[in-house]
């Protein structure tokens, strides 16, 4: 494979390529991430919640789903949505769209790992804030959003991003049903022409050109997380303490 | 004087251990109660009854004649009272002056000018005005109580809750909290005050209650508590504390 790397005419064939097969699969890569990460942040709020409530039931359904969804293969259930979920749905020859198939399999899949993220982020928040927030008279909706979450976000926004990369490079998957993504087409250009080289090498930069500022901004997020707060004091009002003092 | 607070055949159990058994309590307004006892006793729970942290496992609580339950204690908890916590539990995301001023504008729906109003009052009445734009986490152990208990009185509530509030403080901090406690006590607040400080409690105090094993053994005005008390065990209690 490595013989034709440097093989210029193959180059030029595969420029030629790019408006044809790179771009549209980048562009449908690209599309499916942000909208399965939208996905899995919901899910992962709603199930990491759910993790973190007092009733049993609610635990019990997130347990299941992340369980499921964590301790079986991407690719299954990637197969699976695409050929048995048209016949759950009842439809005999009905097609789920490639783009909807991609948002869906890497979306839940994902969010599964991210409800896990969450549910960490929350119950590594002191019982005493919550505490704290009740005997204010907070509900649990409110403590949940003016002082839990606010707290937690800091925290998980690290393994969050780690996910989100994670996530894209999962679309991957998306080749073994035909899913028009970049690794699809990546694939189908390479065994088109052969030159697997210039396919692969080329697949590897779009992703690495997606991939990398999520990776830089996870480590920005990891450094913000470990910083206080810092807040100034009041000069005009020094003479007010000392009173207690 | 009118009752704010009744305790009826309250109690707790944690599995099979009982925490509290069939406590009978009336608070009256105005009155600071000072709750005594050694650790595990169950006072922190006592106190963690009355506005519904812990659920009581039978009895009842009163605020103000009303029945605290499981459907409408953050509603009392909003009307009524406000508790100090042995780690201050201040939130550390916010400012000073966010963390006084969160439940009434978000609670009491008072507007922000008017809450950050009455908020600096009460930093003024701990004396950390000056503190009011930093965090928590540049604060000492003492200011973070002082801004903890100012965050209590920002409610306005008639009723305090302190749970041991000096406990987790170090030595060379306690005096600048109960200094502001001992001030609050001249106002006509209701304080309910687990403590083991007795210099306060014989201080402050109108009645002080004796928690041993999850029961009032004793109850009494601080000087009958320090000159003749009747119970043994709460004379080892205080030998053991009073040197």
């Amino acid at each position: 494979m490595l013989k034709g790397l440097f093989n210029v005419n193959r180059w030029q064939r595969l420029l030629e390529a790019l408006p044809e097969y790179y771009i549209p699969g980048f562009l449908m890569t690209l599309r499916t991430a942000l909208c399965a990460l939208i996905l899995a942040l919901i899910l992962g709020v709603i199930f990491g919640m759910f993790s973190t409530s007092r009733s049993k039931i609610l635990r019990a359904i997130s347990r299941v789903y992340i369980e499921f969804f964590q301790n079986t293969p991407l690719a299954l259930q990637v197969v699976f949505y695409y050929s048995c979920l048209p016949i759950l749905l009842g439809g005999g020859g009905m097609r789920i769209p490639k783009f909807v198939l991609g948002v869906m399999g890497v979306g839940i899949y994902t969010g599964a790992y991210m409800s896990e993220v969450i549910r960490t982020g929350i119950e590594a928040i002191p019982k005493g804030q919550t505490e704290a927030a009740y005997s204010q008279g907070f509900s649990y909706m409110q403590t949940m959003r003016y002082i839990i979450f606010p707290q937690t976000i800091k925290i998980i926004m690290p393994p969050l991003a780690n996910q989100a990369l994670n996530l894209v490079k999962n679309t991957s998957i998306l080749a073994m049903v035909a899913g028009m993504d970049l690794m699809y087409f990546t694939d189908s250009w390479g065994s088109n022409t052969g030159y697997f080289a210039q396919a692969y090498f080329t697949s590897a930069l779009f992703y690495f050109i997606i991939c990398y500022p999520i990776a830089r901004l996870a480590r920005y997020l990891e450094i913000r997380a470990m910083r206080q707060p810092v807040g100034k004091r009041l000069l005009e009002e020094v003479n007010a303490d000392g009173g207690a003092n | 004087m009118a009752e704010i607070v009744r305790v009826e055949n309250l109690c707790k159990n944690y599995g099979d251990f009982e925490a509290l058994k069939d406590i009978n309590l009336t608070v009256n307004e105005g009155e600071k109660l000072v709750i005594i006892g050694p650790s595990g006793s169950g006072k922190s729970t006592l106190i963690r009854c009355i506005n519904y942290l812990e659920e009581p496992t039978k009895g009842k609580v009163f605020i103000e004649g009303k029945e605290v339950n499981r459907k409408n204690h953050r509603e009392m908890a909003k009307n009524y009272s406000a508790m100090v916590f042995q780690q201050f539990n201040l939130y550390p995301h916010l400012t000073v002056l966010e963390n006084l001023t969160l439940a009434p504008i978000k609670l009491q729906h008072v507007n922000k000018k008017q809450a950050e109003e009455e908020a600096f009052k009460c930093l003024k009445r701990v004396g950390l005005t000056d503190k009011a734009n930093m965090y928590p986490n540049q604060l000492s152990g003492g200011q973070q109580q002082r801004v903890a208990i100012a965050r209590a009185l920002c409610t306005k509530q008639k009723l305090i809750l302190f749970d041991e509030p000096t406990s987790a403080l170090d030595p060379e901090m306690v005096q600048e909290v109960l200094n502001v406690m001992v001030e609050l006590a001249k106002e006509n607040i209701t304080m309910i005050c687990v403590t083991h400080e007795m210099g306060f409690a014989r201080q402050v105090a109108d009645r002080v209650i004796f928690v041993h094993r999850g029961q009032i053994v004793e109850e009494g005005t601080p000087e009958h508590f320090f000159t003749n008390p009747e119970h043994e065990r709460t004379k080892a209690f205080l030998g053991k504390i009073l040197h």
